[in-house]
C-alpha cells in the first residue's frame, strides 16, 4: 500500500480562539502505482489534505501511512527527510526557484534527501520531459508549460513512492494542459509512482480511472464531535 | 548542492543589494588594512630598523631632539661637542666605531640637510644587516659630496652636479660661497639618508663661517673640560698657537682646514659598541649620564616612546573607527538580509516542501551572511594590500617610509574571526526568521 489515511482530524484555531474544523477523514487508501484524481471545491480542505499527506502539516489526530511508515508520528527532522526522499510534490504555481537554472532546480530537490545529487539522473528526467536542450535556462526564460515540466522533473528527482499534484494544470494554457497531464501520468506510470492529483476540473478528473470527491469522504464535523466527547 | 552554493545563488539573485552591502564591509576592511600598513611602516621606520648604531652621543639636552636631529634630521641640533671629545670617545675600549656628524646647514635647492661626516659612516651598516650602496666615486676633494636618492630625484642632480648650501637653515638665506660637486649617489634606503647631502667633514669645517671666534671656543673649552685639567691644558695650548698663527696672517684666506682639533666641533657622534657585550652600551650611557659634558641615548627608545605614546593612540583610534565602519556595514547586511526575508518567505517554503529541514534554511541564511561579511572582508583586505603595493613606490618617494604592503598586523589576524562572528551576529535574526517560517502559510502566500 502506498498511502493510507486513518481517522484524520484537522482543525485550525481562529483568532477568537474557536476551532475551525477542516478535515475529518475516517479512511482513505491508495495502492502502489495507483493514480487517483481528488475532486474538491475551493476552501474544501484539498490543500490541507495534501499538506498533511506530505508532512508539511500534522493532523490533530490520526495516522498518515506513506510507504508503510506513519509520517504524522515522526519527529520533524525525520519527517522532512522522509518527505524529501519518498514524496514528490507538483504545485499549482510550479514554485521553481528563480535563482536556479532548470537543472539546478531538479538538483535542489535531490539536495535535501540525504542521498546526494545525481546529475545524470536529473538530466535524464529533464530530457524525459522534453527539456534536454534547456537545462541551464533560468525559470524566467522558460514558458509556463516548460516551467511546469521542470516542476514535474523535480518532483521525481528522488524517485518517490508517492506524487502529490495540486491542480498542476490550473495555470497552464489549454494547449499545454493535456500535455502536462499526460506527462505526469505517464512518468508516474513509468516509475511506478502512485499519483494523487487534486483538481476542481471535471475534464482533468475524467482521464483518471479512480476519481474521489473530497466532500464525500471528508466530514469535518467529526472534529467537533470528538472535541465534545 | 551544498548550503554555500545555495546561499551564493541567493546572493546572486539580489546582486545589487548584496554587492553594496559586501562593498561597505570591504571598504571598512580596506581602510583598516591601509591604516595598519601605514602605521606599521611608520612604527618600523621609527623603531627597530631606524639606525645601525647602539648609541648617539650629543650635548646634554633633550634625548628626543638629539635622535630626531642626528638620525631623522627633522630637528635643529641642540649644541655642539668639541672634536677632541670624539677622539676621547674613540679611545674607550667599549667603542668599536664612533662616527662624527656635523650639521646645521641645508642645500639651497630643496633645503635638504647637510651632514659633514667621515667615510666610516658609509662603511658601517645604516640599519642592522643593510649596507649603503653607492654609485660613483669616493670623496677625494674638500668640497665633494655624496647625495641621497631623494635629493638626486627631487633636485634632478647626478654625479658632477654642482650646488650651493645655505648657512644655518633655509630661513637664514645666507648662501655660502663655496660650490660643491656631487661625486656619488646613494641607492634608496628608506631612511632619512635618502634626503641628506653628505660632505667631507674636513670640507664642512673649511666652509667660510663654520669656524667660531677663538675666544668663544676658549670659553667653551674651559667650561667643557673644567673637570679635566689635562685635556683643558692641551686644548688651550692648541688655541694659543692657533691665535699666534692667525696674528701672523696664517689664515688670511679664511679657510680653517689647518685648524687644530680644539677649534673643531661635532654635532653628534654615532657609536657602535662591542656586539658580544651588549651591556657596554648601557654602561657607557650610564657613565655619560652622570657627567655634565655629554649624553648618550639609545637611538630607538625616545622615538619608540613618541611612537607608542602619540602615534600608537592615533593608530588605536583609527582602528577603532574603521572597526565601527565595519560594524555599521554589518548592520547594513543585517538590514539587507532581514528586509529580503519577507520576499524570500515563499522560497523558503518551497525549499522546506522539497525536504529542507529548519536547520537547512537557518544554515543557508547564515551562510549568506558569512559569504557577504567574509567575502567582502577578503576583497577589502586584498584591495587594501593591493593599494599599499601600488602606492608604496610613491610613499617611499614622498616620505621615505619603506612600506611592506604584505606585513601582517596582529589586528589583521583577528580580523577574519571577528568577521565570521559579525556574520553570525547579523545573520542570526534573519536565519531565525527562516527557521520559524510556517511552510504551509509560506506556500499559500
Amino acid at each position: 500500500m502506498s498511502l493510507l489515511l486513518e481517522r484524520i482530524r484537522k482543525s485550525y484555531r481562529e483568532p477568537g480562539g474557536r476551532r475551525l474544523p477542516v478535515l475529518g477523514i475516517e479512511r482513505f487508501e491508495m495502492t502502489q502505482g495507483e493514480q487517483v484524481a481528488l475532486l474538491g471545491s475551493s476552501g474544501g480542505g484539498k490543500t490541507t489534505l495534501l499538506n498533511i499527506i506530505s508532512g508539511i502539516l500534522t493532523p490533530d489526530s490520526g495516522r498518515v501511512i506513506v510507504d508503510g511508515r506513519d509520517i504524522a508520528a515522526m519527529h520533524e527532522v525525520v519527517r522532512d527527510r522522509f518527505r524529501a526522499s519518498k514524496i514528490g510534490i507538483v504545485f499549482q504555481t510550479f514554485n521553481l526557484l528563480p535563482a536556479f537554472s532548470a537543472l539546478e532546480n531538479v538538483l535542489l530537490g535531490m539536495s535535501f534527501s540525504g542521498k546526494g545529487v545525481d546529475k545524470a539522473f536529473a538530466r535524464q528526467l529533464l530530457e524525459r520531459v522534453g527539456l534536454g536542450h534547456r537545462l541551464n535556462h533560468s525559470p524566467q526564460k522558460l514558458s509556463v508549460g516548460e516551467q511546469q515540466r521542470v516542476a514535474v522533473a523535480r518532483s521525481l528527482a528522488n524517485k518517490p513512492v508517492l506524487l502529490l499534484a495540486d491542480e498542476p494544470t490550473a495555470n497552464v494554457d489549454p494547449s499545454n494542459q493535456q500535455l502536462i497531464l499526460d506527462l505526469i501520468r505517464d512518468t508516474c506510470r513509468d516509475h511506478n509512482v502512485s499519483l494523487l492529483m487534486v483538481t476542481h476540473s471535471m475534464e482533468v478528473a475524467g482521464v483518471f480511472k479512480r476519481v474521489e470527491k473530497l466532500q464525500e469522504f471528508n466530514r469535518p464535523e467529526l472534529c467537533l464531535q470528538e472535541q465534545t466527547v | 548542492m551544498n548550503l554555500l552554493t545555495i546561499a551564493w545563488k541567493s546572493i546572486r539573485q539580489r546582486r545589487l543589494a548584496s554587492f553594496l552591502t559586501a562593498l561597505s564591509i570591504g571598504l571598512g576592511v580596506m581602510l583598516m588594512v591601509l591604516v595598519l600598513v601605514i602605521f606599521g611602516a611608520v612604527n618600523s621606520a621609527f623603531t627597530q630598523r631606524s639606525v645601525g648604531y647602539d648609541l648617539i652621543v650629543g650635548p646634554k639636552g633633550s634625548d628626543l631632539q638629539l635622535v630626531l636631529s642626528a638620525v631623522y634630521r627633522m630637528q635643529p641640533p641642540i649644541e655642539n661637542l668639541p672634536y677632541m671629545y670624539l677622539e676621547q670617545l674613540k679611545k674607550d675600549r667599549r667603542v668599536i666605531s664612533a662616527v662624527p656628524l656635523a650639521f646645521g646647514d641645508v642645500t639651497e635647492a630643496g633645503s635638504f640637510p647637510i651632514v659633514g661626516t667621515t667615510t666610516e659612516y658609509f662603511q658601517n651598516e645604516f640599519m642592522p644587516g643593510r649596507n649603503f650602496q653607492i654609485r660613483g666615486s669616493r670623496i677625494n676633494e674638500l668640497f665633494d659630496a655624496i647625495i641621497g636618492s631623494e635629493v638626486a630625484r627631487q633636485n634632478q642632480w647626478d654625479i658632477d652636479s654642482k650646488f650651493a648650501i645655505i648657512h644655518g637653515g633655509a630661513e637664514s638665506g645666507d648662501v655660502h660661497e663655496e660650490e660643491f660637486t656631487v661625486v656619488a649617489v646613494l641607492a634608496p634606503t628608506g631612511t632619512a639618508n635618502d634626503r641628506t647631502v653628505f660632505l667631507n667633514l674636513e670640507g664642512f669645517y673649511a666652509i667660510d663661517g663654520h669656524t667660531k671666534p677663538v675666544e668663544e671656543i676658549e670659553k667653551r673649552m674651559k667650561d667643557f673640560y673644567a673637570a679635566d685639567p689635562e685635556r683643558l691644558e692641551s686644548a688651550l695650548k692648541q688655541l694659543e698657537s692657533y691665535k699666534a698663527e692667525e696674528a701672523a696672517g696664517g689664515h688670511a684666506h679664511g679657510h680653517s682646514h689647518a685648524s687644530p682639533d680644539a677649534m673643531k666641533e661635532v654635532t653628534a657622534i654615532l657609536v657602535r659598541t662591542r656586539p658580544e657585550t651588549p651591556f657596554d652600551a648601557i654602561s657607557l650611557s650610564a657613565e655619560l649620564q652622570k657627567g655634565f659634558q655629554a649624553m648618550a641615548v639609545n637611538p630607538v627608545r625616545p622615538i619608540q616612546r613618541l611612537v607608542t605614546g602619540l602615534l600608537g593612540n592615533i593608530q588605536k583610534a583609527l582602528v577603532v573607527l574603521t572597526g565601527i565602519i565595519i560594524l555599521v556595514s554589518g548592520v547594513g547586511i543585517f538590514v539587507s538580509i532581514y528586509n529580503s526575508m519577507s520576499d524570500r518567505r515563499r522560497e523558503i517554503g518551497i525549499m522546506r516542501a522539497l525536504g529542507a529541514g529548519r536547520m537547512h534554511v537557518f544554515g543557508i541564511v547564515l551562510a549568506e551572511s558569512a559569504l557577504l561579511c567574509v567575502g567582502g572582508g577578503v576583497v577589502g583586505w586584498l584591495v587594501g594590500h593591493g593599494l599599499a603595493i601600488a602606492a608604496s613606490p610613491w610613499v617611499i618617494r614622498q616620505t621615505g617610509l619603506l612600506i611592506n604592503p604584505w606585513a601582517l598586523n596582529s589586528w589583521e589576524v583577528i580580523l577574519f574571526p571577528v568577521l565570521v562572528g559579525l556574520a553570525a551576529l547579523v545573520g542570526f535574526l534573519p536565519a531565525m526568521t527562516a527557521y520559524r517560517t510556517n511552510v504551509a502559510d509560506a506556500l499559500s502566500s
